[in-house]
């Protein structure tokens, strides 16, 4: 059923038997990927729109990686993490995972293919059965996959362990653990079928800064110890920044810009990236910067502008955004944006009049 | 410590403790804390979960209730009034007159069943005696204020109506409205998206400099204490731990919890090939307070005085800092420092 690899033993996979085209090899692929849901009103439930979380995304993840996923809250970007491993099924679009067609597995097959695709969520075990020790909630996985009861109590024992937490913690309630060892146990409970890839969906957001740190650390020795692919959603630029080696910028559905995190910041070029970059309040007195105030807010997923979606907030709009919906274009680097005007500094252009935009 | 509490300070908290009764014992939530505002004067209290921080701002407000309890040796002097001893009536006066307050999360102080205007206005009679029409006048004005879009038409609207950024902004509007001295903002900005956080970052200081309040600012953000506010009492275990303006607060901290906390945080353009600092274990739990300095057990440079004995405040010009290294003067500036 499940081999279990040895943490680190596991030698990095070539392009074996599979078909690759340039030098990072794709672990996750996302073509046209979309997630709608319906919105429901009346005693009939009669469908009266459509949401859409996510709409029309081409994403590659590279083995290897951690692709940070960025955006406000009503971006769609815990929807883009949970539709990827089809947690939610997709609307539209293909998805493939190491080589495999998920959209075309049933349920037997998916659940197989998920032991290599883990979720971590902002409080996994908060939302446990509390009544649950820690070793059953962490060995959970493995039970489910078919192991033993031996083996598997010493992979939750070594997986306690690589986590930060002592086997003594193995006996106790998830109630009885602060925030922190919460998310411990939670990124236990995640590797413990040692998995490629895991999606980080806030997985620091609700730590004080001072434990988050401790994880964020805990993070990356994990990855690098279990040769782990990540997804890291979070809504903080600069927690996203440190811990990703590319960005991907969300935005009502999209993604507006991608890039490499040390480009992303040295040059971002779409004008929401550039705003969400200015307006993040860094712990640096004194620093004077221009910043970018967006005006209002994010508009409704269920009736999104026409053209670009950023649009009605965009301090650079022009009338050709509200006719045209701008593709994610390469501008170098493998630096995509999706703006008519990428690049372009928000002070340069005059802003066009409200109404043109409105 | 002042006699009567004169002193050109707006607020001077004297000594403050706040405990809560509970069934494992007191819980010793805010500990024995000084600090003052100035007229017109920015102060964040900044610190983690469990820290005092939210506590402290209740107490001066005299909300805390039971089991909690304000130490009857606490001073809380407002223009030379004692809040700690004042009765009801008196503090109504106060609270939402010349000290108003506002939090994290607007409903907890939006009624959802009357419209925005309508508790807008009601807080500008309450506190200024206009009449009716006057101070529906006065809250459209004020929504106007605080940069609501079509305030003539949004004052018909319920809370349930407005988004988050918007509803704080009512917020904002409705404490404001009787043209306080002193507004106390508990983490105003935590649960809005960035982009909002900057909108109301930028209206609080504009309100700020046309309306020359002071503000009693509550949060856990360094980011938004580096751009919000000159004065910084950074707490831990229920105490002041260190003060002092901000940037030498930021630039050149004396606690090693400051210090500690300041390289924690990630900055824009910080990559993971260099660890962040990490805090060892836990907040100790404010049933139990550790004796000698609370963040002993966890400090890097903790030797056998931090065990025994609780270090007081000790003077490290323009600072002030709760630690034993400090004794003699400031302390061996930190080895990395991140300078902008």
């Amino acid at each position: 059923m499940l081999a279990l690899r040895e943490r680190a033993a596991r030698p990095p996979r070539g392009a074996g038997g599979r078909v690759t085209t340039g030098s990072p090899e794709v672990l996750m692929r996302a073509r046209g990927l979309k997630k709608h849901f319906p919105v429901r009103k009346g005693i009939f439930k009669r469908q009266v729109a459509t949401l859409q979380a996510v709409d029309g995304v081409d994403l590659d993840i590279f083995r290897g990686e951690t692709l940070g996923l960025v955006g406000e809250s009503g971006c769609g970007k815990s929807t883009l993490g949970r539709t990827l491993l089809r947690i939610l099924e997709p609307t539209a679009g293909e998805l493939e995972f190491d080589g495999v067609d998920l959209n075309r597995l049933g349920s037997r097959a998916l659940k197989a293919q998920r032991q290599h695709m883990q979720i971590v969520f902002q409080d996994s075990v908060g939302s446990l059965d509390p009544r649950m020790k820690v070793k059953d909630l962490v060995g959970e996985g493995l039970r489910i996959h078919g192991i033993e009861r031996r083996r598997r109590e010493s992979v939750v024992l070594e997986t306690l362990e690589r986590v930060g937490l002592s086997a003594e913690s193995a006996e106790r309630y998830p109630h009885m653990f602060s925030g922190g060892q919460r998310q411990r146990i939670g990124l236990a409970r995640a590797l413990v079928l040692r998995p490629k890839f895991i999606v980080a969906d806030e997985p620091v957001s609700a730590l004080d800064v001072s434990i988050q740190s401790q994880v964020l650390n805990l993070l990356v020795e994990l990855k690098r110890d279990f040769n782990l692919t990540y997804l890291f959603v979070a809504h903080d630029l600069a927690v996203v920044g440190y811990i990703s080696d590319r960005i991907a910028v969300m935005y009502l559905g999209k993604i507006v810009e991608l890039a490499s995190s040390d480009d992303l910041f040295a040059r971002p070029l779409h004008p929401y990236t550039q705003a969400l970059l200015s307006a993040n309040p860094e712990p640096i007195p004194g620093r004077k910067h221009e910043r970018i105030v967006l005006r209002g807010d994010v508009p409704s997923p269920i009736d999104p502008p026409s053209g670009c979606r950023f649009r009605t907030r965009c301090p650079i709009a022009q009338p050709i955004c509200a006719e045209i919906e701008p593709p994610l274009a390469d501008h170098g680097q493998s630096h995509g944006a999706a703006c008519h005007f990428a690049g372009t500094p928000i002070a340069d252009v005059p802003a066009a009049h409200p109404t043109l935009v409105g | 410590m002042s006699e009567n509490g004169r002193s050109d300070a707006l607020l001077r908290v004297e000594s403050l403790s706040t405990w809560f009764d509970t069934d494992k014992g007191v819980l010793r939530a805010v500990d024995g804390i000084d600090f003052e505002i100035a007229r017109g004067g920015t102060l964040a209290v900044v610190g983690e979960s469990g820290s005092g921080k939210s506590v402290t701002a209740l107490s001066v407000m005299r909300l805390v209730e039971r089991p909690g309890r304000i130490h009857p040796d606490s001073r809380i002097w407002f223009e030379g009034r004692d809040l700690a001893r004042l009765d009801e009536k008196a503090l109504g006066k106060i609270r939402g007159n010349d000290i108003s307050m506002i939090f994290q999360e607007p409903m907890t102080s939006l009624n959802p069943v009357f419209t925005v205007g309508e508790q807008i206005a009601e807080a500008v009679r309450l506190h200024q005696g206009l009449g009716r029409r006057d101070a529906l006048g006065r809250a459209t004005e004020m929504m106007r204020l605080v940069g609501i879009p079509s305030a003539e038409r949004r004052v018909k609207d319920y809370p349930h109506q407005l988004s988050g950024g918007m509803r704080q902004r009512a917020m904002i509007a409705m404490a404001l409205s009787s043209d306080p001295k002193l507004l106390i903002a508990d983490e105003p900005t935590t649960a809005l998206d960035v982009t909002v956080q900057a909108q109301i970052l930028e209206l609080m200081k504009e309100l700020r400099e046309r309306l020359g309040m002071a503000i009693l600012l509550i949060t856990h953000d360094l980011g938004v204490v580096a751009e919000m506010v000159d004065e910084v009492a950074v707490m831990y275990g229920g105490r002041i731990v260190e003060r002092g303006p901000v940037a030498e607060i930021f630039s050149s901290p004396q606690h090693p919890y400051t210090e500690a906390l300041l390289d924690s945080i990630p900055l824009l353009g910080m990559r993971y090939s260099k660890p962040l600092k990490a805090i060892r274990g836990v907040v100790p739990s404010p049933l139990d307070w550790p004796a000698g300095c609370r963040f002993a057990p966890r400090c890097d440079y903790t030797f056998d005085k931090c065990i025994a004995n609780d270090p007081p405040l000790l003077p490290v010009p323009p600072q002030e800092s709760a630690c034993w290294l400090c004794e003699n003067g400031r302390r061996v500036p930190r080895a990395a420092q991140v300078v902008a």
